[in-house]
């Protein structure tokens, strides 16, 4: 019997390629985000209100997520900005190979801001660095206060949380504040927007937040 | 079902170390994963038998080392296992918390057979 001591990361291939995305993010100046959430919670909604209200403020472009089909990167490409598609065809995330991919068929002349919608699901995305700033997790009422506690690798794992569907609290069984307390007893230093993407509510807070960091450039 | 291209990488990373013909040899490989990787072991080892069956490696065992989720704090200098993710403290409830284990994802090392499975 003999041992061969290997001890690496059993991702460090994607860890690699995230690394380069990176630096090419860096190279043209963007502020990048990978927005998770479960299937459903609203991200491409929370999407085209943010595209709405930052179209002339601020240059999005946009990598959508889906295990299939188009309809989402349709349904931001109306707002006439940069949108790109990765299926996963029945992959449950995207990978930093899928999203360099993705990239080298955007225009990213001028953008400032790169929003990757990843595929819903709130358990392996956490695993997968794509080269993003930051994760921002996108948690809907109407899933529950628990959600948090129950997927922690994801909220531990994002910087932002923004709690939507607020409009529908009068009518189901969810405590935002509960909500809010079991996410920062994950990760304290998350910053959180409350929003509904149905009346607007909290959308504008979330978009100042978005143009502060995206011109927020490093002091290289 | 992110474990299949967690054992597909397993699959990869260990192929750097023994050659196609000397894959025979390999009895178990050891992996550590921590109770917040968001990887079931089960569903790993299964996916790893799948993904060998009928190559060299369909005799490997994948042994999985789980590794808990610890902590330890700041406020009154502990540390304990705590509530997968939770960042706060289980003895005073601080927030001041340090991971100490629990995000592991890696491959330990192979062990080898000298003689092949085709030998014995």
């Amino acid at each position: 019997m003999s041992v061969i001591t290997i001890e690496r990361k059993i991702l460090e291939k994607n860890d690699e390629v995230a690394r380069q995305n990176r630096e090419l993010f860096a190279n043209h100046d963007l502020f990048v985000l990978n927005l998770v959430s479960s299937p459903g919670a609203g991200k491409t909604t929370l999407l085209e209100r943010t595209i709405e209200m930052l179209r002339d403020t601020l240059k999005i472009a946009v990598i959508e997520g889906d295990v299939q089909t188009d309809l989402d990167a349709r349904r931001v490409a109306k707002y006439n900005i940069p949108a790109v598609q990765i299926l996963t065809r029945g992959g449950c995330h995207l990978e930093a190979n899928l999203v360099r991919e993705a990239v080298t068929n955007l225009d990213l002349r001028g953008v400032e801001l790169l929003i990757i919608e990843n595929v819903g699901n709130l358990v392996c995305p956490s695993n997968y660095d794509l080269g993003e700033e930051m994760k921002v997790v996108v948690a809907s009422t109407t899933e529950g206060e628990d959600k948090p506690l129950k997927y922690p690798a994801m909220f531990r794992n994002a910087s932002v949380l923004i709690i939507n569907k607020i409009d529908l609290l009068p009518y189901i069984n969810c405590s935002l504040t509960a909500l809010r307390d079991n996410a920062l007893k994950i990760n304290p230093s998350l910053t959180v927007f409350e929003t509904s993407c149905t009346s607007g509510a909290g959308v504008r807070a979330w978009c100042d937040w978005l143009v502060e960091n995206a011109r927020r450039k490093p002091a290289s | 079902m992110h474990e299949l291209s967690i054992a597909q990488s397993i699959v990869d990373i260990v192929g750097q170390y023994v050659a196609p013909e000397q894959a025979g040899e390999v009895c178990t490989v050891n992996v550590r994963i921590g109770a917040l990787a968001g990887v079931v072991p089960d569903s790993l080892t299964f996916c790893f038998t799948a993904i060998t069956a009928g190559t060299p490696l369909a005799h490997a065992t994948l042994a999985v080392d789980f590794i808990p989720y610890r902590v330890s704090c700041a406020a009154c200098r502990t540390t304990s296992r705590a509530e997968p993710g939770l960042a706060l403290c289980p003895h005073c409830g601080s927030a001041e918390t340090a991971v100490l284990s629990g995000t592991e994802l890696q491959v330990v090392d192979i062990e080898l057979n000298s003689v092949t499975p085709e030998q014995r």
